[in-house]
């Protein structure tokens, strides 16, 4: 068996190279993904044509009517923006990928921590677009009135957790052979502490239980993403450093 | 590029081997019939194996996930087919404790499985690491195989202990605690207060842990022939 020495390659990608600052990298990456879903729109529309087509069937699974709604809405909400994100997440590599991006932008001189927080940063904002989408769909079509400020703080930090993983994991599907089974296998067991705590929170929120009763559910998640961006961040370098 | 080829088991292991059946089968007996039998019945004795096992599969993924760590850092394929290794052998028994909780459910909650906090994590724990084992399927090259597989235990080590963490600190588990205070809605409590008890507990969980360190051992040993196996294999076929 033969000892693979990566180790000094590990250390290069892991400094910071003299390129660009951190922050401008991560911007125009994520202002790259966003031009290119303006002018292509391949990424937005599937992935809300998705979160119609979710929200129906679940509509008829679960016979929402007036009282099942109140229980069961955050959670609809919630698993739709998830299945929807991860449409999203299997693209946003995978168009990176099949046309030679990546290798591309792996090659340029600049902090590999900031190709994860851009295509993260792109990733978050589609999902929030979904998001916002959505919460007009349900409040339309369900009568129930979504738009509470505690409810948009919790789908902000429950889709940062989301898309920290999720964006790490399919930085590394991308490179499997079924690469869409693949992600959400690995994707959901993981991110379900996250998801857990965000429709936990969501449910008791809309049922205007009193704000002690669930503020440590969001307390949690914002542990959560503190834990899983650090984490996400170490281990990107190891993900991608061929 | 020279092979060991398959070493005999050193007495370290063989060792081992003996004194893990010679105690599997003390703890089983004592759980058994030494133990006094609980208010709760016979299904009672379950616990003993169900409580060792879950320290056993916890230990086999802390292994796992201190030889992730340790692969990313040194690149040597060892700490990956440890990794490996650790990880089935603590499906196995984190399964075990899983089905062996459902047959003590039953007669006491009369259900096989509830949604209860802890049932839940124990159940997400299992498919975080069976996904582990996918993932592995998922790529072809060794190199790439064993750097992504290392990134996924960390990943799914966090995960587990935090899914752990959020459902060991709610209130409304059923799940009953028996060493230190349960929690006030469990169900089907008993308490371990005779020392014949708690000697049963002390030893069938120190079984299970040499269990689990013997099979990992064993596991890693048929990874490592299965790899000079095939390395050889291409040696052949290269000629």
């Amino acid at each position: 068996m033969t000892r693979i020495a990566h180790k000094t390659t590990v250390q290069e990608a892991s400094q910071q190279p003299a390129g660009a600052p951190f922050w401008r990298v991560m911007v125009a990456l994520t202002a790259k993904d966003l031009r290119a879903e303006l002018r292509g729109r391949e990424l937005i529309n599937a992935m809300l044509l998705f979160s119609v087509l979710a929200v129906l069937i679940f509509s008829f699974a679960l016979e929402l009517d007036r009282q099942a709604r109140a229980t069961s809405i955050t959670g609809v909400w919630w698993v739709t923006v998830v299945f929807a994100g991860m449409l999203g997440l299997n693209r946003s590599l995978a168009s990176e990928k099949d046309r030679g991006n990546l290798d591309a932008l792996l090659l340029a001189p600049v902090a590999r921590g900031a190709l994860f927080f851009g295509k993260m940063f792109s990733n978050l904002i589609f999902m929030w677009i979904v998001a916002a989408l959505l919460t007009l769909l349900i409040t339309v079509l369900f009568n129930e009135t979504l738009f509470l400020p505690w409810l948009a703080a919790v789908m902000l930090l429950g889709t940062v957790g989301f898309a920290t993983v999720g964006t790490l994991l399919s930085s590394m599907t991308v490179h499997a052979r079924a690469r869409e089974t693949l992600l959400p296998i690995l994707l959901l067991p993981v991110s379900l502490p996250i998801i857990l705590s965000a429709v936990r929170a969501s449910t008791a929120i809309l049922s205007g239980a009193p704000q002690e009763d669930w503020i440590a559910w969001p307390q949690m998640l914002l542990v959560a993403d503190i834990v899983l961006l650090a984490l996400a961040y170490i281990l990107f370098d190891f993900v991608v450093e061929e | 590029m020279a092979h060991r080829v398959s070493t005999p088991r050193s007495a370290i292991l063989t060792g081992l081997t003996v004194i893990a059946i010679l105690m599997f089968v003390v703890a089983t007996l004592m759980a058994l019939f030494y133990a006094p039998t609980d208010p709760q019945g016979m299904v009672q004795r379950i616990f003993y194996m169900h409580l060792g096992a879950f320290m056993g599969g916890s230990l086999a993924f802390l292994i796992a996930a201190i030889a992730s760590i340790l692969y990313l850092v040194k690149r040597n394929f060892k700490w990956d087919m440890m990794a490996l290794a650790a990880i089935e052998v603590g499906l196995v028994l984190t399964g075990f404790t899983i089905v062996s909780g459902a047959i003590w459910a039953r007669p006491i909650w009369n259900t096989w499985w509830t949604w209860d906090p802890r049932l839940t994590s124990a159940a997400v724990m299992w498919l975080a690491y069976a996904a582990y084992l996918m993932l592995r399927n998922g790529f072809e090259d060794p190199d790439r195989r064993a750097r992504f597989a290392a990134v996924y235990g960390i990943l799914a080590f966090s995960s587990v202990l935090f899914t752990t963490f959020i459902t060991r600190v709610r209130p409304d588990t059923i799940h009953p605690v028996v060493v230190g205070p349960s929690p006030q809605n469990a169900q089907g409590s008993f308490e371990v207060n005779s020392s014949a008890m708690r000697l049963t507990l002390i030893f069938n969980i120190l079984t299970y842990i040499v269990a689990a360190i013997t099979l990992i051992w064993y596991r890693y040993r048929l990874e490592r022939f299965t790899r000079q196996v095939q390395a050889l294999k291409m040696q052949v076929l290269s000629r």
